[in-house]
Order: C-alpha cells, then structure tokens, then sequence
C-alpha cells in the first residue's frame, strides 16, 4: 500500500514537472493525460493530412440564419459573463461608454514592433467580408456575414518574428486562448468588426471577435483584448481551455 | 486440401477477427457513451447547414437541455433578409460535459477505425468478408430469407456455431453495420469537423450540410445501440458463456 502511495506521489511530481516544462514546450504537452494525448494525435494528423491552404465553406447572402449568442453577452455585466472579472469589466465598460474610441488592440510578444491598434486604424486597413458557417461545440450551427481584418495583416504590421509559433490572444471577459501560426495566417483568420452588414453587437463580442473558422465556435473569441505572438506553446493556465478540461486544438 | 469454409468452420473465430472484434467493441461502447453526454447539451436535431435554438428543429430528443427561444431574452432582428434572421442571448448555465466527451470520443474513434481498417484490410486479404459476409446472389431468394427468418425464432442453443459460417440474416446485419453503417458514422463524424469539411468540402455537399451530417450521424448511433442489443440477445440464445470463449480464446481444438 505504502510502496503504492511512493509510486503515485512519485508520478504526481513528474506530471508537475511535466507541467512546469510546459513552459518551454513547442508543441501542445499532454500532461500524461490520456485524453490530451487524444487531442495531440488528432491535432497531429489533421496538420499532416489535411491540405494546409483549404478555405471553409463560404455560404451565400441568403444562407445567412438566426444566432444565438451565448456565453458572456457583456463583459461589463456580471449577470451576462459568467467569468466576471472587476477591473476588466469596469474596464469594458469605460470602453463601451465612449463607442470604444479609447479602445487599443495590443499585439506584443514575439514581433519586431509591439504595438496598440484603435478600432478606427484596424477599420482603415484592407478587409475581408466572409459568409461562414459558426459551428459550436455544443452542436447548434448558425451562418452569419462577418466583415474584419485578416489577423495576418495585423500581425505582418506588428512583425512577426521567424522564431514566432504560436498566437495567444485575451479577452474583456477573462478568457485566454491561442492558435498555432497556420491558423493565425490562413486567409479566413480575421479579426471581425461587422456582423451581417452591421457593426459586431456588444452580445457577439464588440468591438472585435476572433473568426478561426476552421475551428470549433469557442476558438473564435470575443472582446478582444490583447494579442501575443509566442515561440512556445503556452496552455494559458486556470484561464485557458486545456485546465478547463477541453482541447486545445478544435478543429476536430 | 481441406475445403476453406469447412476450416474456418473448425477454427471459429480467427485471432485477427477476435482482436478487431473487442478492440472495436470497446471503441463502440465508449463512443456510444460520450457521444450520448455530447447530445445532451443539445438534444435538437436540424436539415441543412444551420440549426440552432432560434430555428426550427426536425426532431428534438426529450433528454438534457431543450432550450427553447421563449427561454432566450429579446431576440433581435440584425438583417435585412426575408424571414428576419434574429439574435438572441442565452444569460443561465446549462448542462455541458462536452470537454471530457468530446475528447473520448475521438480518442475512442481512433481506436475504432484503427480496428476498423485492419480488419477490413485482414478481411479482403484472407477472402473472410467475401467468403463468410457478403451473401451469395441465389441466398437472396425471398423464400431462403423467409426460412432464415422462421430459423430464428425457433431455440438454437447448441444448433449454431461460434463462427462462419453464418446465416442469411446474420450475413446481412455483420456486413451492413461493418461495410455501411461504420463507415457511414466515421463520413459524416468527419463531416462535422470543421477542418475536415473545409479540406473536403464534398461531405457537405454528399449529406446535405453539417446539420443533416449530425442528424445522420445520430440515427446511425441508434441503429447501432439496436444492433448491439440484438447481437447480444443473439449471443445469450446461442449459449453466452460458448460464445464468449469463442470470440475471446478461440475455438478449442
């Protein structure tokens, strides 16, 4: 029984060694969970045999349906974001008093030239207007017009680094998530600012959401916040998907 | 030179088929599961590319969260289109064990077509599913069905083998589950991962879009949860403990 306990608590410590070299990881860590190594292998083969310049389907004007929208619906709200954080919220809220005019996104990390970008500077660069199919995880899909800025543009105007893998980003409702570079460069990546012809309502994530569509709809953040480009893999902590018990990678 | 079937009659089961069979029994089972505490979060089932709780739905299970829209708060019309697309917030919690499901599900998945593929591999090779699955044509005379069928329901324990060669019927069930309904399930599974269906886009267009997939995808998993439940009745009929050894050990020799 005794010898048992040893060879737990001696596996607990290598997991939490583990853990902390996740640090330095280059690749998402499983954690010696075995699910986790499920989501690697999935992760893995998608990246292998699936072309890697394919677009999502893109529907037409009259495809466009009803969405619900779910999770946090205002940041600012405590009763509309069940992750409500005091100071981010507070600080939402100041953000949404003046129509986001103060509002700056941070792109940071492993780039040339760190820089904030106003709303209004994002809306000045060249856009992309897609028809694309939102696709939750709980299992409900919805179509919607989404009209942005390629994350790769806003990236390139940073400068990304060569070394640079991964891309981080954070929200107003105190989320954090991130994609590999493939994802964060492919075409359909955009930072949107427009919805079905309109500006993004506040309950689909103003004034910028993150559209990955070739990835399951919690990928696609809202309220957003902050961009890292990274070298490493970083699983975001107690804030990211992975602690939170679900995949990293959603493509499915 | 002893004839083939007559062997495999011998024989039973062979090793590759015992392996794949539980390999793939345990696949099935744990996907079946989390594939059900995947449904619960969203019991409602649609046609086409889109469906949501502020659509109609073909069918919704009476199992976990049906939300309806009088359950959202003031859906809002955001479109110039006919028929007013709307928005609609959801502000409560729901039931969602969809982190852990999910990733059972594929993990379960990649064993299952992993089994899946070395059997069929094993099975076209060795002439087993042409031999021992696919019915011949003049089997398919209505009148060997009927008697098949009345064969059934008289008591067989000790009657029947533990291996091919199989009845009509039972010939009829292996190859449909295992050639099309299996395969079926992994297409339109497939069909609903958003990277896949952007590489491949033609699974959207061959199963009338990711919904319809999904629907299909569902009634595929009943038919499966039948098959089970009748394959183990079977089993039981036929002598349990017989024809457990013989697809775990073998037939004694």
């Amino acid at each position: 029984m005794k010898q048992q306990r040893r060879i737990f608590l001696k596996g607990l410590a290598s997991s939490a060694g583990v853990l902390l070299a996740g640090c330095s990881q280059t690749e998402p860590p499983t954690y010696g969970n075995v699910l986790r190594m499920g989501d690697l292998l999935t992760y893995k083969a998608h990246r292998l045999l699936l072309p890697a310049h394919s677009l999502a389907r893109e529907y037409d004007y009259s495809d466009i349906s009803s969405v619900p929208a779910i999770g946090t619906t205002n940041p600012a709200d405590p009763d509309k974001c069940p992750s409500f954080d005091a100071e981010n919220g507070s600080a939402y809220e100041r953000l949404l008093a003046n129509r986001f005019a103060d509002w700056r996104l941070v792109v940071e990390g492993s780039v040339t030239a760190p820089r904030g970008f106003s709303l209004d500077e994002l809306k000045r660069m060249p856009s992309r207007t897609q028809i694309t199919r939102h696709t939750c995880e709980e299992g409900w899909s919805a179509i919607a017009q989404w009209t942005g800025v390629p994350l790769r543009s806003v990236l390139e105007a940073a400068g990304i680094r060569s070394t640079a893998r991964y891309v981080q980003y954070y929200s107003y409702d105190d989320w954090a998530d991130g994609i590999d570079m493939m994802d964060a460069l492919h075409p359909q990546t955009i930072l949107a600012y427009g919805m079905n012809g309109r500006e993004l309502p506040i309950s689909h994530g103003a004034p910028i959401r993150l559209r990955v569509e070739k990835q399951l709809g919690y990928k696609s953040m809202k309220f957003l916040r902050r961009i890292v480009v990274t070298d490493h893999f970083d699983d975001n902590g107690a804030k990211g998907n992975i602690q939170n018990g679900w995949s990293w990678y959603a493509g499915i | 030179m002893p004839d083939p079937a007559s062997t495999s009659q011998v024989a039973g089961h062979r090793r590759w088929v015992r392996i794949c069979h539980w390999l793939a029994a345990a696949g099935f089972l744990t996907l079946a599961l989390s594939g059900f505490f995947i449904l619960l979060v969203h019991p409602r089932l649609y046609l086409g590319h889109a469906g949501n709780d502020l659509t109609p739905a073909l069918l919704t299970l009476p199992i976990g969260n049906d939300l309806r829209p009088d359950k959202m708060q003031s859906p809002v019309v955001f479109t110039e289109l006919p028929g007013a697309p709307v928005t609609a917030e959801r502000n409560f919690p729901i039931f969602n064990q969809n982190g852990w499901a999910r990733s059972l599900h594929f993990l379960a998945a990649w064993i299952l077509v992993c089994a899946g593929a070395v059997y069929v591999a094993f099975g076209v090779v060795s002439g087993h599913i042409k031999r021992d699955l696919l019915p011949r044509g003049r089997e398919l005379a209505p009148r060997a069905l009927l008697q098949d069928l009345k064969s059934h329901l008289r008591p067989a324990v000790g009657s029947v083998g533990t291996g091919p060669p199989y009845g009509l019927l039972q010939k009829l069930t292996y190859a449909s589950v295992m050639l099309v309904v299996l395969p079926l399930m992994v297409a339109t599974g497939l069909t609903m991962s958003p990277a896949v269906a952007a590489a491949y886009p033609f699974l959207l267009d061959l199963f009338g879009g990711y919904q319809t997939a999904r629907t299909i995808h569902f009634f595929g998993f009943a038919a499966l949860v039948l098959f089970l439940l009748v394959h183990i009745a079977m089993v039981i009929a036929t002598g349990f403990g017989r024809q457990l050894r013989a697809m775990t050990w073998g037939n004694p020799r």
